[in-house]
């Protein structure tokens, strides 16, 4: 009974790393899409900022600049996405998959040509990654039946990205239906034009929308290559972007459900790892691939309808022309 | 402004090539920020594709994966609709193709197997698309997720079908046997003697790629179906008010996308690798968004488009090779440009070479 215990708070516990990088994505796709900007480009902007993270901390051994470094590489993809789908309204799908290419090859090329190592960087030294913050008196109550080793290891002992990530949900929902900036945030995406007849400027709100989406972007990036790893290498967000978006749909653009569809294909996630090649009570060995494919599968079962209806913004994916010549 | 009023040499021409010299220039800066030299790279990028027989047999071969997938984002685009999961299609494909020359392998001939798998891989490719096609038809899920998921599907799939079922008995490696006489493409080099293409994998599926060029500019610009799908693709109220059923033409168009993709796999599959292994789509399902965006989603257009790209993918090899600094990866790098100038900022230049070529074509309308 105990041991199962144990395994089961090492299973949410493995849940809460691996849905750190999926929720702030999500939250950054999010910002961008209740905005009116669709961004299939989070896997992308993912990927630059995980690269940038792991060279920048390599260099200067400082974690916290390499996530600058992260933050910076998203940013910049994501003024490209801005500049291409607000600026020219330009299709933002295809402005999304540019920016995917645009990552997944410039990483290693630029990877390749300053380090030499396959296109990955250099393994971190001291400092250059984001360590675990343990929580007042987790080793106290660490021998406590039940609570304690809930609170040691599950809560106390992740990095501060991860604290991080989960306290940008109920900041987001505050933002997004307590704010006025969330209010016309959330107007933007659904009826631009009564924003624009209002005085406010579209292109500027969506602009600041698809910046926060960078950030937060960017920050999802720089977990993967210097929280949760010691370094980037290729292709490492292994289409954890494209998982955030199924995410955020499943989430049907809300804040809090955010969390809870991240926690659940991370907790999917966690489970494909732990249950690997092992048979479970009654059913039998379960191929790994279903744990994989499952955040896809379900997706697309809400998208068809069957499990409520996932309506995206009105205005999503639609440049807005200010009038027509 | 609208397109209509540029001269046709300017939008299918002019603009192309404009976004084009755009995206290689960046490019350039790329290989400068690199520390080498752009003009170098590009002449031995156009030497490795162009400049022997070999090269150029190799940039044909890729060029076949690209004209199917290329096609199979057209078709789609005419009917406005985004089909993002070439790659899923033309993965699940290669089971198809596969399904029918493992069985018929060591049997009879390759033509005869060929009709077979030809079937195998539509089939195969537009069953995979069929999916997307009818929620978005019936339930109005957006087909743009729903085929990136698909991709996704696809993956686990094919590898739990190539680890657990089709693997060769007794071997770990997630692949199937290696097709006999019977289940192979003969290469081009086999059949002719015009130009020697060395050890290039250039096979019979290019003149299948040619064809199905040949066969989606009829269906498209001289048939009926053709008809609705460009309607339905200009404006789907309209479309819907002349009495075409959208569900209908959603779905066929799809389903053409999707067997166009699976085609993909005969290039790669039956001509080159001669059994299934996993991962052999690689990519070229995406490239072909880019072709199709850089032909200006005609079967012309694309096979141009698709010859550039096979040049870029042999090239880049060969410039691997030449410059080590400069891995292949620059090929993908030159890829998201071409993308981002052909597609997504496709406006950043129009208007001013509107303006260049209106002024004096319609003077009339400013008097008045």
């Amino acid at each position: 009974m105990l041991d199962a215990y144990q395994t089961l708070i090492l299973l949410l516990d493995s849940t809460l790393r691996l849905s750190t990088p999926l929720l702030l994505a999500c939250l950054a796709g999010l910002y961008s899409e209740r905005s009116g900007v669709v961004d299939i480009g989070l896997e992308g902007k993912m990927l630059g900022a995980a690269f940038g993270a792991g060279a920048v901390a390599y260099l200067t051994s400082n974690a916290w600049l390499g996530l600058l470094a992260g933050i910076g590489v998203a940013v910049g993809l994501a003024l490209i996405h801005g500049f291409a789908s607000i600026t020219n309204r330009g299709n933002q799908i295809v402005s999304g998959v540019a920016i995917n290419f645009l990552a997944a090859g410039l990483t290693v090329l630029l990877g390749q040509a300053w380090f030499s190592q396959g296109g990955r960087t250099p393994t971190l030294p001291q400092g250059g990654r984001f360590g675990e913050v343990i929580l007042p008196g987790a080793e106290a109550v660490r021998d406590v039946p039940v609570l304690g080793p809930l609170y040691s290891e599950l809560i106390s002992g992740h990095n501060i990205l991860v604290y991080l990530a989960f306290a940008a949900v109920p900041l987001t929902w505050w933002i997004l239906f307590r704010t006025r900036f969330g209010l016309r945030l959330r107007a933007v995406g659904e009826n631009p034009a009564a924003v624009d007849t209002a005085g406010i400027s579209v292109v500027l709100l969506r602009y600041r929308a698809v910046v926060i989406c960078g950030i937060l972007t960017g920050v999802a990036g720089s977990y993967l290559s210097i929280a949760q790893s010691s370094g980037f290498i290729r292709d490492m967000t292994a289409g954890k972007g494209y998982i955030a978006l199924a995410a955020l749909i499943f989430a049907k653009w809300r804040p809090v459900n955010a969390m809870y569809a991240c926690l659940l294909f991370g907790f999917l996630d966690a489970m494909a790892i732990r249950l690997q090649g092992k048979s479970i009570p009654m059913i039998g060995e379960v191929p790994v691939q279903v744990f994989q494919t499952l955040p896809y599968i379900l997706t697309v079962i809400l998208l068809a309808g069957f499990i409520g209806k996932a309506i995206p913004p009105k205005a999503s994916g639609v440049p807005y022309l200010k009038e027509r010549s | 402004m609208s397109a209509g009023q540029l001269p046709r040499w300017v939008d299918y021409g002019l603009i192309p090539l404009i976004n084009l010299i755009a995206a290689f220039l960046v490019s350039g800066l790329v290989v400068l920020l690199i520390g080498e030299n752009p003009i170098d790279a590009v002449r031995v990028l156009i030497w490795g594709a162009l400049g022997f027989g070999e090269g150029v047999g190799f940039t044909l071969f890729y060029a076949t994966n690209f004209i199917f997938t290329g096609l199979a984002v057209a078709v789609a685009f005419h009917a406005g609709l985004f089909n993002i999961g070439g790659e899923g299609q033309a993965y699940v494909g290669g089971l198809g193709v596969a399904l029918a020359c493992l069985a018929l392998d060591r049997i009879v001939p390759w033509w005869v197997t060929l009709p077979v798998a030809v079937a195998g891989a539509a089939v195969m490719g537009a069953a995979w698309a069929f999916i997307p096609a009818w929620l978005q038809a019936k339930r109005g899920s957006h087909i743009v997720i729903t085929t990136i998921m698909f991709n996704f599907i696809s993956y686990s799939l094919m590898v739990y079908l190539l680890v657990n079922v089709l693997a060769k008995p007794g071997s770990m490696q997630p692949e199937t046997r290696t097709f006999e006489e019977g289940g192979r493409l003969p290469f081009l080099n086999d059949i002719q003697s015009l130009v020697d293409f060395g050890t290039a994998p250039v096979n019979l599926a290019l003149v299948l790629a040619l064809i199905a060029s040949a066969l989606v500019w009829v269906i498209i610009w001289r048939t009926r179906l053709g008809y609705e799908i460009r309607s339905f693709g200009a404006n789907a109220t309209a479309a819907v008010y002349a009495g075409m059923s959208p569900a209908r033409i959603i779905i066929i168009t799809m389903l053409i996308s999707g067997g166009l993709s699976g085609m993909m796999a005969l290039n790669e599959i039956m001509g080159s690798q001669h059994r299934l292994l996993i991962e052999f789509v690689a990519g070229y399902g995406f490239v072909g968004i880019a072709v199709a965006l850089m032909g200006r989603a005609h079967p012309v257009g694309i096979i141009l488009a698709a010859i550039l790209f096979g040049m870029l993918y042999q090239g880049g090899a060969e410039l691997a090779f030449e410059m080590p600094a400069i891995s292949r990866d620059m090929i993908i790098v030159i890829q998201g440009l071409v993308i981002l100038f052909a597609g997504a900022l496709e406006n950043l230049f129009r208007p001013a070479i509107v303006r260049i070529f209106t002024p004096s074509r319609a003077p009339a309308v400013q008097a008045g």
